[in-house]
């Protein structure tokens, strides 16, 4: 075989990571329902999604891990690296409540689960796609594990957005403001970077004008059945977690989720 | 103001209660092993799914609406099982299977 054709592609390890603190950080977000779902069977739900999206994670940051051949693990990375290191969309480190906090009369809002999963999850599917066709082979065989748990996790936040968007007068303003808070932070998904960059650099080439038409239509798709409307999109701030710059929402989450490594680094079960 | 705990009771009494019956890798046939509360089929399909499936008990499942089904009641237990009790008869452990046969 000639040498020159068996270059390794290897997709840069900022970007590895990008994906690795995605999933990281929105499992530990929805997680945070576990014992305390709206229905028994929505807790349980909520929790099989956290796993997939931990799971995820940890595959991701093991093959950085094993690529940085310097004795890490995947440890150190979900638990040693501080928020500013930490290169997911801000969308996803969003604490569990909107602006109807009050309304709803709870600091857990399941609106804002649904529709943040339901978000994260038409972006993922047509991702985690592209890039189990991609030329870096690890990268490619994670995500087409990933594409399989996202398939669903699409679909369980695309019954549950048809069924509160589509509901009652109550859900349907529930689910309406969510969306309204949320989707400005869609924005991050399309914005380019260092990052995109260098995986376009490193030979793993995005469609990213496919992904976005196949992101909106599925967006599209599921808002129409739900009766919700996309806000209107105005001029301002961007959001820009995944060059590191956060909310200080996403300090408490890593807080929460570092502590026990942190404070007995090393420890054994 | 409806407390959330308050206002999920009152969801789960709406909701139609559902029989959930699940195939296992090795088994032929779906066996019951529970039941819910969902809005609707497609919904109870998908909660089972999370409820009854997450350690890979299955590979298919089935959801009945309870309502279709039609139970024997257990007042009429007598008349209905106790008259098979003493007709050991009925069970084929009196023949002899041929080698030939196998297991059975």
């Amino acid at each position: 075989m000639d040498a020159a054709v068996v270059q390794t592609v290897r997709a840069p390890s900022a970007y590895l990571l990008h994906l690795a603190d995605n999933a990281l950080v929105l499992g530990q977000r929805n997680a945070q329902w576990c014992g305390h779902g709206p229905i028994l069977e929505e807790d349980l739900a909520q929790a099989n999604i956290s796993l997939d999206l931990i799971g995820q994670a940890r595959l991701l940051y093991a093959l950085v891990a094993s690529r940085a051949g310097d004795g890490s693990t995947e440890d150190d990375y979900a638990y040693f690296r501080d928020a500013t290191a930490f290169g997911n969309y801000t969308l996803l480190e969003l604490p569990q409540y909107g602006p109807l906090v009050g309304h709803a009369h709870a600091d857990m809002d399941y609106a804002i689960t649904i529709t943040r999963n339901f978000l994260y999850s038409a972006l993922m599917a047509p991702l985690w796609q592209q890039l189990a066709q991609c030329a870096d082979a690890d990268l490619a065989a994670i995500a087409a594990k990933s594409l399989k748990e996202t398939t669903y996790h699409l679909r369980h936040s695309r019954d549950w957005l048809v069924k509160l968007g589509d509901g009652t007068e109550t859900s349907h303003a529930r689910m309406q403001a969510a969306l309204n808070h949320l989707w400005p932070y869609t924005r991050e998904f399309w914005t380019e970077t260092a990052l995109e960059q260098q995986l376009q650099a490193a030979g793993v080439s995005l469609n990213w004008h496919d992904l976005a038409e196949d992101f909106q239509a599925l967006v599209d798709e599921g808002l129409a059945q739900s009766t919700l409307r996309l806000p209107v999109q105005e001029p301002g701030y961007t959001s820009q977690g995944k060059q590191g710059i956060h909310s200080e929402h996403l300090t408490y989450l890593l807080t929460d989720l570092q502590s026990v490594a942190r404070a007995h680094p090393g420890a054994q079960w | 103001m409806n407390s959330p705990q308050t206002a999920s009771a009152a969801a789960l009494k709406e909701w139609p209660l559902w029989e959930v019956f699940v195939r296992s890798k090795q088994g032929l046939e779906h066996k019951h092993c529970g039941s819910l509360h969902a809005a609707d089929a497609a919904q109870a399909l998908v909660m089972a799914r999370d409820v009854y499936t997450r350690r890979q008990e299955g590979v298919s499942i089935w959801v009945v609406p309870s309502k279709a089904i039609t139970a024997s009641q257990p007042d009429d237990k007598a008349e209905l099982f106790d008259p098979a009790a003493d007709k050991i008869y009925r069970h084929p452990t009196f023949y002899d299977i041929p080698n030939e046969v196998g297991h059975m």
